[in-house]
């Protein structure tokens, strides 16, 4: 066990993450801080006020030339043909027959140039598909190496960062972007995430992360920014009804499957994955993503069988836990799409025994007031 | 790291308190619930239910994942912690205290005799995060 942590990937955050008390653990190859004070009281702080994310484990890929949007187009579902420079799009990418290689941000820096961030443990992967799919007109370049993103999340993320720059980041709408300096270091500001809250992800170079991290914490000192990790991380997206690769998107899962269809742009003439897709839209799918909450005492965990009430095995269970904001035992899961419908009553096979849920609408959580 | 000097502990970080009465208190410790991080479901054993020892008799649920507590001797379940039920995070709080998890009935009174004692604890901890 510790010599292979000895292999994993170092983000240039590792040595802060030990000095802040971070507990540690492997994830998609990397050395990543699982927690600092405590999963509970970080998901708290992002809803509550802000937290600060190391996410340099992020994959950052770079389409450019000429061609680079035709290759764009031809690789992800959602249609980047309308996207403006300095504006950004959430798409799965697909498999011919509409299984998911990846679920990526598409950031339009230039023209010709487009940022993909995809995720850490896909990157080799999707580097290969996407390179083998570009033309002579498009370069691509991995740069994930010479790009450490560190995730400014919460309701308090806005006050925070103002303290550090002069960008005009009021003006700055979500899924749209600016480049500026950050406590003088020059940054890619993006106001995205993946926690259901305001907030933005900073893109920069490794070697200004450590100082780019500091001066975050102290601005948000007394707004009550917490350092957090993967952990809090996870409740976040969660709650906020926001997919995990490996979880709800895999080669075996489609978009239209995990209820992505406002990302899946049909009526875009071509893109890798159409065809099935399209079949599949037309006919309906047979299994569908669904929310579930817990109506008697269990937590369901990913990989357990979801049953009707006749002990049939119809699905299972591709994410749980105690959901902390809203101190619930809560669910993501597939079941055959006849389940589907909020309202209907399943059952959760946990250590051997039935225990029921109820499907309920998704996403679990909305943040107040409405954008 | 707590280490009270009463108690008995298993390999497995669970800890055996030995009442007046014989009965026996067995909860997890605090490197236990450390490592697990925030305890958010306990489900517990019936009373009546018998276990040998090393057996699972109670799972503790963090948010990120799932543990199973072993007997650290056999014995019969006389008692459970039900405040556990609705304050879970009591097993976070005070796990040698208000975090018990149950009250066994030994099959044999002497075994927990056979279990580390707080010294020796103390150094298998120091052993595990060299």
């Amino acid at each position: 066990m510790e010599s292979d942590k000895s292999a994993l990937k170092q983000t240039p955050l590792y040595g802060i993450h030990l000095n802040h008390g971070a507990r540690m653990v492997p994830f998609a190859g990397w050395i990543m801080p699982v927690q600092y004070s405590g999963i509970l009281e970080e998901h708290k702080a992002v809803r509550t006020a802000a937290g600060l994310f190391d996410v340099s484990h992020m994959g950052e890929i770079w389409i450019e030339g000429t061609g680079a949007l035709e290759v764009v187009q031809r690789l992800i579902t959602n249609d980047a043909a309308g996207l403006s420079e300095n504006q950004a799009m959430y798409s799965p990418m697909c498999y011919p027959d509409g299984g998911v290689v990846d679920d990526l941000l598409v950031y339009k820096t230039a023209p010709d140039r487009y940022l993909l961030v995809v995720n850490a443990g896909n990157l080799d992967k999707d580097l290969v598909w996407i390179t083998e799919r570009a033309g002579p007109a498009a370069r691509i370049t991995d740069r994930s190496e010479e790009t450490a993103q560190i995730a400014l999340q919460g309701p308090a993320s806005l006050e925070i960062l103002r303290h550090l720059t002069i960008a005009p980041l009021e003006q700055l709408k979500y899924y749209w972007f600016l480049e500026g300096k950050v406590n003088g270091v020059d940054c890619l500001i993006s106001r995205t995430g993946y926690t259901g809250e305001d907030g933005f992800e900073i893109y920069a170079a490794p070697e200004k992360a450590a100082e780019l991290w500091e001066s975050l914490l102290e601005a948000g000192r007394n707004a009550g920014l917490k350092p957090a990790g993967l952990g809090a991380r996870d409740t976040l997206r969660f709650e906020a009804g926001l997919l995990l690769y490996g979880n709800e998107l895999s080669p075996e899962i489609t978009p239209l499957e995990a209820g992505l269809k406002s990302f899946v742009k049909l009526e875009k003439h071509h893109f890798i994955g159409r065809e099935a897709l399209l079949k599949q839209q037309e006919q309906g799918p047979a299994k569908k993503l669904v929310g579930f909450e817990m109506l008697e005492r269990g937590i369901p965990r990913s990989g357990y069988p979801l049953k009707d009430q006749s002990g049939e095995k119809i699905g299972w269970v591709s994410s749980g836990t105690f959901a902390p904001t809203l101190e619930k035992n809560l669910g993501l899961g597939f079941v055959s799409s006849g389940h589907a419908a909020p309202g209907t009553l399943i059952f959760v096979e946990i250590r051997g025994k039935l225990v029921q849920a109820q499907v309920i609408p998704r996403p679990f959580y909305r943040k107040h007031p409405c954008r | 790291m707590q280490v009270p000097d009463d108690l008995k502990y298993s390999k497995e970080h669970e800890w055996v308190r030995t009442k007046a009465d014989g009965a026996v208190t067995v909860g997890i410790t605090d490197y236990a619930q450390d490592a697990m991080g925030d305890i958010v479901f306990v489900e517990l054993p019936r009373i009546g239910d018998s276990f040998a020892a090393g057996e699972p008799f109670c799972t503790l649920e963090s948010v990120k994942a799932v543990s199973e507590c072993y007997m650290p001797a056999g014995g019969k379940i006389t008692a459970v912690n039900e405040s556990l039920l609705d304050s879970p995070e009591l097993v976070n709080q005070d796990p040698y205290g208000a975090g018990w998890l149950v009250e066994v009935e030994l099959d044999d009174a002497a075994e927990p005799a056979a279990l580390m004692i707080a010294a020796e604890y103390a150094q298998y901890l120091a052993s595990l995060t060299e």
